[in-house]
């Protein structure tokens, strides 16, 4: 795992969300840990597209769970 | 069957919660009120420079933060931290301690003139910069002008009625009638009431700019705001936001509440005139103003302080003049007036709240804040307004007039408690 990427997605997630940096872990869920809401998700994902210069289609978003999940699948897209 | 006590027909305010150019919290804002404090400056909050009209009384050092989690003071309008700050003081200055059951019977009226413009002026910005995907999730939830209640009862957990009136620059005065009516229908035991706005962003300023609404004094914007003054020459925009605790009667006196006043008299008009304009007949909100005394079940040589709108525009101020003459007759030379909005600029959505609220200060401590800026009265405002200098009287009822675009006029009535 990219620990470039996994810093960047947890500098948007604090800012986003409002949580403290230690809470942001791998295997962090953004609805049942990190307290995100339908709403919340939907500007976040919009804030991962900005920080990295991507475009994550809504049918991709139902399966990004967790912190992990997100830098997967920006390391994954990346090296597309 | 309702699950709360029968109303006793009667409502007091027992909290107050305010955040003005002038001060954050009753006691602050109400001493800056009686020294005639300016509240108007070169605005801060956003770039004005091509704009005709570049000042407005706008809330310094407001800090989010204190009054909302990180998440949401990141993000939401202030016009809903404008709502949440006067509640949470209002709040606390009440002595109220929840239980289920007063949450259930504890409801919010909030309004705002115009709901989030700040929001409404950024997001529309990445629409048109950045495209349809880009635009946040939150622009209709902060846009609303019904959210600032929602949120404040959210942060409560208040289930009575709730509910947002938008009448523009009459608003804070509605929302506090119709909360007084739903405590004596029963609807309620406490309302949260009030106005809230901040509309000092690129779009509020220059569509008010538009509507050659404002003052262009921008060399001088201490002296911009001067309701009746014959140098007046438009309002200056103001922001803030004035919330009320109301209870019922008994239940204020069963809890040894402190209360600070009764609202007795409510009563409203329409010009059905013009959209902006006021009719010069003044025939309405003299109508809206004989009607709040009537409801109060007094005379009107009772009342001895109006709270007028006072805008300090061409047309407002003489005719609010002739409204008060038209319904007070001769007595409208012995009433003293004032207006605060040569203090704290016209907080619209908000003034009726706030300028009800000074009302309730004048009543309890029997002082009547000053008009600022009043050099040489108007000939056709000859009232007495209290030009500078505040004033000892003491007072059993107190008038707020308060009249918005869409040619609301709504008056208040409220008695000192004693």
């Amino acid at each position: 795992m990219s620990e470039d990427i996994l810093n960047r997605v947890t500098k948007v997630t604090v800012e986003e969300l409002g949580v403290k940096a230690e809470e942001v872990t791998v295997a962090a869920s953004f609805t049942e840990d990190l307290g995100a809401d339908s709403l919340d998700v939907v500007e976040l994902v919009m804030a991962f597209e900005d920080e990295f210069g991507i475009e994550i289609p809504d049918e991709d978003v139902s399966e990004i769970k967790t912190i992990g999940d997100v830098v997967n699948y920006i390391q994954k897209k990346s090296g597309e | 069957m309702p699950d709360h006590p029968a109303p006793s027909g009667r409502v007091v305010v027992t909290g107050i919660g305010v955040v003005t150019p002038i001060g954050t919290g009753v006691e602050t804002f109400w001493a800056n009120c009686l020294a005639g404090k300016n509240g108007v400056r070169k605005i801060t909050l956003d770039d004005v420079s091509p704009f005709t009209t570049q000042i407005a009384a706008e809330v310094p050092d407001f800090e989010p933060t204190d009054w909302l989690d990180k998440k949401e003071a990141r993000r939401i309008d202030r016009v809903i931290t404008f709502a949440v700050a006067s509640a949470r003081l209002a709040m606390a200055d009440s002595g109220i301690v929840l239980t289920e059951e007063l949450r259930d019977n504890f409801g919010v009226y909030i309004g705002s003139g115009i709901g989030g413009l700040n929001v409404m002026s950024e997001q529309t910005k990445v629409l048109y910069q950045r495209g349809p995907d880009r635009v946040s999730p939150f622009w209709v939830p902060y846009m609303i002008a019904n959210m600032p209640g929602g949120i404040v009862a959210i942060q409560f957990g208040l289930h009575g009625p709730n509910m947002a009136t938008v009448t523009a620059c009459s608003t804070g005065a509605n929302t506090i009638g119709e909360a007084a009516h739903a405590i004596k229908r029963g609807d309620a035991t406490m309302m949260l009431a009030g106005g809230t706005e901040a509309s000092i962003c690129d779009i509020g300023i220059a569509a008010f700019c538009a509507a050659r609404a404002m003052s262009t004094r921008n060399d001088s914007p201490e002296h911009a705001s001067r309701p009746f003054d014959r140098d007046r020459d438009g309002f200056v925009m103001g922001e803030g936001s004035g919330v009320v605790v109301l209870e019922d009667y008994d239940h204020a006196i069963a809890r040894g509440a402190k209360i600070y006043a009764e609202i007795v008299g409510y009563g409203m008009t329409a010009d059905a005139h013009h959209i902006t304009a006021i009719a010069s007949d003044a025939k309405q909100p003299a109508r809206a103003i004989t009607r709040a005394v009537a409801s109060a079940g007094i005379t009107v040589e009772d009342i001895g302080y109006v709270n007028a709108h006072g805008t300090s525009t061409p047309i407002g101020d003489p005719t609010e003049t002739k409204a008060l003459k038209l319904a007070l007759g001769d007595h409208a030379y012995s009433v003293a007036v004032s207006s605060t909005k040569s203090m704290i600029g016209h907080t619209l959505g908000a003034a009726g709240a706030i300028e009800t609220i000074v009302c309730i200060l004048a009543l309890r401590d029997g002082i009547m804040p000053p008009t600022r800026n009043l050099d040489n009265p108007d000939d056709a405002c000859d009232l007495d307004y209290i030009p500078h200098v505040a004033r000892k009287k003491e007072l059993k009822y107190a008038l707020n007039n308060s009249f918005g675009f869409g040619g609301h006029n709504v008056s208040l009535v409220l008695k000192k408690h004693v």
